[in-house]
């Protein structure tokens, strides 16, 4: 299947308590770039790997967690269609001008039943520091940190997740990849959503409280760009959750870390090739363990508790 | 050259537990393996090392209003991870974090 329709997780704004201290660990120990700082105290970044102007947008604020989460969309008739379509299942659709942010043209956005923003583009302009594309280098710029290669996804914990998952799959064309589900019951506790050929753009666990961030991942190359980033969270005294470690789900290779207002990051390797014709896979909640930390095969008390 | 300690204790435990200034309370309690007050984010951010303290001088760094509420920081609840201890102090500890107290 060509991917049309949602192609990519394009943006994501997160809310910090200290600009100055959230620069220094999205650039310096994350490695992204710097793509500009506007008159709102907004300021953009991008990995070094992303084609597009920015993904990641920081703004000051007295409480951490997230704004909002962007997908990238493949034309204008899709993104008039999932207007409509979001319209006619009651839900309240703003519209958001071009130029709101810079680069970006027209978005939509909505409240999804979890009590997560989501807007949706489709255009961005290009960067000038993005991958090379005649005899192209592996990289323009020398990656630094962590080196991230993307933003590649978001966890996202909410009480009607069954609801946020109809809407992603029945309006935006989403698969779902994996569940965990009751033993006894069924009922789905965690959920991870793909619009692409990636395990999962978007995962979701279901929470007492609406609208909270889990983490904000990022790509990383390989297992030994875990064992790099995990020297660089030591050397520079960065709150580690967990890992390096393995996760059941998707079969990605994980470190789960903080940035300096408390917004859990992840970067991230690997995962298993996604295609819509794959069979579900299921976890039962016995096994929930294995599933988020394979190694482990326990999850730790953070896992659950801490969000922003 | 050594840095200053300050003795911390949770109300209702015997322990003395011993924190320099130049740490967060939470950094010196994690040294005694103590479960009273668990971690985090450790970052200000998710609240659930919120603790109220009783006796004792102290200063914070910057937290989540969503978890410490200017109204409540008046009232000495704040987040172990992101208080500095500057004299001897005694604190109560909230287990659940993101629980209000009324």
């Amino acid at each position: 299947m060509a991917i049309s329709g949602v192609l990519r997780p394009g943006f994501v704004q997160i809310r910090v308590l200290d600009m100055a201290e959230a620069i220094i660990h999205y650039r310096d120990r994350i490695g992204l770039e710097m793509v500009g700082t506007e008159a709102d105290g907004r300021v953009y970044l991008k990995a070094y790997d992303e084609f597009d102007r920015h993904s990641i947008i920081l703004r000051e604020c007295e409480e951490a967690g997230l704004d909002m989460m962007a997908f990238k969309v493949s034309s204008e008739a899709c993104l008039d269609e999932y207007e409509e379509k979001l319209r006619g299942q009651g839900f309240e659709v703003t519209a958001i001008a071009a130029g709101e942010q810079p680069g970006v043209g027209r978005r939509i956005s909505f409240m999804a039943p979890t009590g997560h923003r989501f807007d949706l583009y489709v255009d961005m302009e290009l960067s000038d520091n993005g991958p090379m594309t005649n005899n192209p280098d592996v990289s323009q710029l020398d990656p630094r940190g962590m080196k991230a290669l993307r933003f590649d996804h978001c966890l996202l914990y909410g009480g009607d997740i069954d609801g946020t998952k109809k809407v992603f799959e029945d309006i935006l064309g989403f698969s779902t990849s994996e569940v965990v589900v009751d033993d006894d019951t069924g009922m789905i506790i965690a959920l991870f959503l793909t619009s692409s050929n990636k395990a999962h753009d978007l995962a979701l666990v279901r929470h007492e409280e609406d609208g909270k961030l889990h983490h904000v991942s990022f790509l990383v190359e390989d297992w030994t760009s875990l064992r790099d980033a995990a020297d660089i969270m030591t050397r520079y005294d960065i709150s580690r959750d967990i890992g390096p470690t393995r996760h059941g789900i998707t079969r990605g290779q994980t470190i789960y870390f903080f940035d300096p207002s408390g917004n859990r990051n992840e970067v991230f390797s690997g995962g298993y090739a996604y295609y819509p014709d794959n069979p579900l896979r299921v976890w039962q909640a016995s096994s929930v363990g294995k599933a988020i930390f394979y190694y482990e095969r326990e999850l730790n008390d953070r896992f659950m508790t801490v969000v922003t | 050259m050594t840095k200053k300690g300050f003795q911390i204790s949770i109300q209702g435990s015997d322990k003395i537990m011993t924190c320099r200034e130049d740490e967060s309370l939470l950094s010196g309690l994690a040294r005694y393996g103590q479960k009273e007050v668990p971690a985090g984010c450790r970052q200000g951010g998710c609240g659930v090392c919120k603790i109220r303290v009783l006796k004792g001088k102290f200063e914070t760094g910057k937290m989540s209003i969503k978890h410490v509420s200017a109204m409540e920081k008046d009232m000495n609840f704040t987040l172990a991870c992101k208080t500095f201890p500057k004299s001897d102090m005694v604190i109560t500890v909230n287990i659940k974090g993101d629980r209000k107290w009324q």
